[in-house]
């Protein structure tokens, strides 16, 4: 009834390309981002900005990179955390040593430092395919970890080797707080996120998903393979470079080389494995099941179960938990949450009728 | 169909309200201080963290029934499951923070180097103080800079001084060790690098050749490392480790032929976990230690009558108490209470916030007296903290291990700190450049 | 030179027990075309379920036995659970599956039988001892015994018996064996039953290396390499890829790591296997894919 499409016709080309077709999805979106802007910092406590929003911003950018990768183009990857570390470093050591570098563009040349290193350990995908490229992703993995450990240089050879982040400061304005940090990394993900649908959208997009289907096929139209995955490897550690600065500069506020471990990879995968591969709305929808689960398996066993479970024992639950939602999904979904989204907005199309589709 | 979905639904979003609902405070509660504690049960260091925290917690319980509490506040506490993990630790932190039902945090004791770094800032923003026992950052021991960090009792560099001075005490004189060979073997992670200019220093005022070989975390495979030692035929070799690291190398070294004896493990590799894995190729290996292991202390004995006795005992395996980690928990335990209660004889007996328990921390002073009025006469060591001077000790004994227990095998040997001052104080006073922070002036302090 | 030989030796003889571990996964992907990530947690199970019942007092035979069932047990419910409901699956959705099995059997791992560190001692010192001026370790020596026993056992039967047949049917093709009237589900039991018991042995001998704790599961990570070098679908592969990541990694740490500031032990074996696939993309006695439009 309020989400019909009926009365809504396109009258140019450019009204039929818009990512949002209908006034009500727009209207949703202008509300969802004022309130974003204003109610949320207004209101909000600093745990939920330091412990719940920035850490879903910044996992779904992380995500959104990796699902172009994985989801869009087929090249499986459990590199992720490699990237997100160059990114993060590369962002310490330009605005260390570039005295008046601006904060945003200290991001960007994190995000194109990322680069190079990505398209270096994308270079084998144009000859091995499958399983076989997570050793490649893998090694990226390892040696950047032992890259950032070893060389004592991009820490600013603290002895520790960790890098803390330095006063996020645009414009004269401070955004070390949590709701000042919270307002950047939101004004950060967003345009990035743009970017990325608008590539998915394209021909760079359709060129991936036929790779990702079937790439002899797709060499036999004459889509050319390796300009189509080289891009998938640079723009995806592009993105996942500033992912990983805004994770040690407006999230963690120090972060050492091991903070980027595998285990960081992992989460990313199961975020797109969560929210489904080949979407951009499912990496949003997975990086809120993961920053949130924990959280309220947690207050849930505080407040109703005290003292039959111990915090030790929660956390071994909670891990079975996770794995059997992976499997279930995988099962049962294997779309992902952003399947289970579309088709609650095919289905309220039609409300109040159930059979419309 | 769909309205089934919608029941389904339904039943969700009732629970998630039902969730966060139960999640608000129910009631204040009066007179209570409270310790969040991040603590860590589960994953590859779950052994430090359950006797840590079982000792730590122990103690407070044995506060709270023996004295009810400090001078009638009751001792709080709930724990957070931070699984040794970065992110885990500061979203505990960011949650427990504020207190519990009421009662003000005193201090927060993460026990992980990693925790400690991501939360120093937010701590110091916080007015909370930050407790990391014989580890953390080396410069914080300068309380001017850094208020509101504790490395209490024993920082790393004064560790591998420590170490140092022994091995000088076994060959007959720091003289002597011109020309002796020394391998320091370490984790490969910002704990592990974190004393290495420390050693060379010293390699090059005492004349010894030093030899720093990393191990890629975590550890599982050092058979070249150990080759490589092997090689070189040192007289000593220095352990700095974490984890299985610690296992491995004793049978690794065992399986090629450097004898136990000659390895001395650090703060993090002194553990009865850490030897019992590896059975046989433990014995005689030495370690160093901020309090000895075992039961016959007094305060130990009351912990027993009172609190494993009575059931209330936090540990799952009651075989474990007396052991390193829970006697390192229970002194955590012991130095974080004698700091509120310090803080309460300045502010009043009344629960206190984390800024006031900082100048109870900052004052803590543990002479021989007070140590046996406490009950930890030669548990603890006599320590002084300060403005200046967060650390407040710098000694350690070493132990050795035989087979079944740690024994103790040295008196207190003091750390060079008049030596690492000055460097401790560059790197406080560079980071007080970095981050724009106006040292304290702490002579003017009281 | 003498000291070339023990780096040689040793790597060799490390080389196999990354073997052990590989055998597992190469058994589960011969037999059904999953690439098992869960073969490390289900080491780390089978080693804690063991030591657990060895510290209550179980004779040591018993303790094996019992634990093999649990295994048999494990695998069934696998098989049910979980494999059943993803036949005909992306080989990508069932790697992701056996992930998400991981995590579980880790977590189940540890509530079961708690997070402490347990010593295992097989019996046998690991006193060095020399042989012709190198120097050896009795336990290595013992671990390449069993696992080249266990190499022969499996490749019997594999290649000798009924059973192996039919495992080799399904992995070509399960549609197919389905049609001749071999039963799928109970050859994916028995499979990764086998798996399992391979994984105990694995789990027996790195824990008796390592003492038995949540790291174990940790070790999958250097099978991987061995598993590109020898290719996916031999255990031969497993036993020669092992033996050439075990050597060049302690060659490689003791060598080149000076040069490049030392712990390059960690991704060099990668890096070993990526370069290996880029000339020989299936991996030295791997089965090379074969690709239709």
């Amino acid at each position: 009834m309020f989400y019909l499409e009926s009365g809504q016709f396109s009258t140019s080309y450019r009204q039929d390309q818009r990512i949002f077709r209908l006034w009500q999805a727009r209207l949703a979106l202008v509300l969802l981002l004022a309130a974003a802007y204003t109610v949320v910092p207004w209101l909000g406590s600093d745990y939920l900005f330091s412990a719940i929003l920035i850490p879903f911003l910044v996992l779904s950018l992380a995500g959104v990179g990796l699902n172009l990768l994985t989801g869009y183009a087929g090249q499986l990857s459990l590199g992720s955390a490699a990237f997100m570390a160059v990114g993060a470093f590369a962002t310490y050591n330009f605005l260390l040593r570039l005295p008046g570098l601006p904060l945003l563009d200290g991001f960007l040349l994190g995000g194109l430092s990322a680069v190079p290193v990505g398209l270096v350990f994308g270079l084998p995908s144009l000859r091995i395919k499958g399983f076989y490229l997570l050793v490649s992703t893998l090694a990226a993995q390892f040696f950047i970890e032992w890259l950032f450990t070893q060389v004592p240089w991009f820490a600013n050879n603290s002895s520790s080797g960790v890098i803390s982040a330095p006063a996020l400061v645009i414009l004269g304005h401070h955004f070390n707080t949590p709701r000042g940090s919270y307002l950047l990394t939101l004004s950060i993900v967003l345009p990035l996120v743009l970017l990325a649908k608008n590539l998915v959208r394209g021909q760079l997009g359709r060129n991936w998903m036929a790779v990702r289907d079937m790439d002899t096929a797709a060499a036999v139209i004459g889509i050319p393979i390796t300009r189509t995955k080289l891009l998938a490897f640079a723009i995806s550690s592009f993105l996942l470079g500033i992912a990983g600065a805004l994770w040690a500069f407006t999230y963690l506020g120090t972060v050492e080389p091991h903070g980027f471990d595998l285990n960081l990879s992992f989460q990313i995968l199961f975020i797109i494995i969560i929210g489904g591969m080949g979407s951009i709305l499912g990496n949003f929808l997975g990086a809120a099941f993961i920053v949130l689960l924990p959280i309220l398996l947690s207050i849930i066993s505080s407040a109703w179960l005290g003292d039959w479970i111990q915090a030790g024992q929660l956390e071994n639950l909670q891990k079975i938990l996770f794995g059997c939602l992976i499997i279930v999904f995988l099962i049962k979904e294997p779309e992902g949450l952003a399947k289970l989204w579309n088709t609650l907005r095919a289905r309220a199309h039609g409300w109040p009728l159930s059979y419309w589709n | 169909m769909f309205y089934h979905g919608l029941k389904k639904r339904g039943a969700v979003a009732l629970g998630l309200i039902l969730a966060l609902g139960a999640a608000l405070p129910a009631h204040a509660a009066a007179n209570q201080q409270y310790f969040p504690l991040q603590s860590y049960r589960v994953g590859p260091y779950a052994a430090g963290g359950t006797g840590f925290f079982g000792g730590f917690i122990d103690y407070m319980q044995y506060v709270n029934l023996k004295d009810g509490g400090v001078n009638g506040v009751k001792l709080v506490w709930s724990e957070c499951e931070t699984e040794y993990v970065v992110e885990k630790g500061v979203e505990c932190y960011e949650r427990l923070k504020k207190g519990l039902n009421g009662a003000p945090a005193a201090a927060t004791n993460p026990l992980s180097v990693g925790i400690a770094y991501a939360t120093l800032e937010r701590s110091t923003a916080d007015k909370l103080p930050l407790i990391t026992i014989n580890h953390g950052r080396t410069d914080s021991t300068d309380g001017s800079v850094f208020p509101y960090v504790f490395p209490l009792q024993l920082n790393p560099y004064s560790e591998v001084s420590a170490i140092i001075n022994y091995i000088g005490q076994q060959s007959g004189g720091l003289d002597k060790l011109k020309g002796k060979k020394i391998v320091t073997l370490y984790h490969g992670s910002p704990y592990g690098k974190e004393t290495s200019p420390i050693l060379s220093l010293l390699a090059k005022k005492y004349g010894f050749q030093l030899t720093l070989i990393e191990v890629p975390h975590p550890g599982n495979e050092q058979q070249s490392q150990w080759l490589t030692i092997r090689q070189i035929h040192p007289d000593w070799v220095i352990l700095r480790g974490w984890g299985v690291m610690t296992p491995v190398a004793l049978k690794t070294a065992q399986k090629t032929g450097f004898p136990a004896n000659h390895i001395i493990g650090n703060i993090w590799s002194n553990s009865e976990d850490d030897v019992i894995p590896a059975g046989s190729a433990a014995k005689g290996y030495i370690s160093i230690t901020t309090h000895p292991s075992g039961t016959q202390f007094p305060v130990l004995q009351g912990i027993k009558k009172y609190v494993i006795d009575s059931g209330k005992g936090n540990l799952a395996d009651p075989k474990r108490f007396g052991n390193v980690y829970y006697n390192l928990g229970v002194v955590n335990g012991i130095l974080n209470v004698e700091a509120v209660r310090l803080a309460q004889a300045r502010f009043g007996h009344k629960p206190l916030s984390g800024e006031q328990v900082r100048w109870g921390f900052e004052h803590l002073k543990f002479d021989d007296q007070r140590l046996k009025q406490v009950g930890a006469y030669g548990l603890l060591q006599p320590l002084k903290l300060s403005c200046s001077d967060h650390e407040g000790g710098g000694s350690v004994r070493f132990q050795q291990w035989d087979g079944s227990k740690w024994k103790v095998i040295s008196a207190w040997v003091q750390a060079d700190r008049a030596l690492l001052r000055p460097i401790i104080e560059a790197s406080s006073h560079q980071y007080a450049k970095e981050h724009g922070i106006t040292p304290r002036d702490c002579a003017k302090e009281s | 030179m003498s000291f070339f030989f023990e780096v040689l030796l040793g790597g060799v003889l490390s080389g196999v027990m990354y073997s052990l571990i590989a055998i597992g996964f190469v058994l589960i992907y011969k037999a059904s075309g999953v690439f098992n990530f869960a073969q490390g947690s289900m080491v780390l199970f089978a080693a804690l379920t063991f030591v657990s019942l060895l510290e209550r007092h179980v004779p040591f035979w018993l303790a094996f036995v019992a634990t093999l069932l649990v295994m048999l047990l494990l695998a069934l419910l696998i098989e049910r659970l979980v494999l059943r409901h993803l036949l005909h699956r992306s080989p990508m959705t069932l790697f992701m599956a056996t992930l998400g099995l991981s995590y579980v059997i880790e977590g189940g791992a540890q509530a079961l039988w708690g997070a402490q560190v347990h010593g295992l001692d097989l019996g046998i010192a690991d006193e060095p001892f020399t042989l012709a001026g190198l120097m050896l370790s009795q336990f290595d020596l013992f671990a390449a015994a069993i696992a080249l026993s266990l190499v022969i056992v499996l490749s019997l039967l594999f290649n000798r018996t009924r059973v192996g047949l039919s495992l080799r049917a399904v992995a070509d093709d399960p549609l197919a064996a389905l049609a001749i009237g071999i039963r799928l589900q109970r050859m994916w039991v028995l499979v990764w039953a086998v798996a399992g018991f391979v994984g105990l042995v694995a789990g027996l001998l790195w824990g008796a290396r390592l003492g038995v704790q949540f790291s174990l599961s940790l070790i999958v990570l250097k099978a991987l390499p061995v598993l590109i070098i020898g290719g996916f679908t031999s255990i031969a592969g497993a036993i020669v890829g092992g033996l050439i990541i075990g050597a060049s990694e302690k060659l490689a740490e003791v060598y080149v790591g000076p040069i490049l500031g030392g712990g390059i032990e960690n991704w060099f074996p990668y890096v070993l296997a990526l370069l290996f696939l880029l000339i020989r993309p299936a991996g030295l006695f791997g089965e090379a894919a074969i690709e239709r439009v």
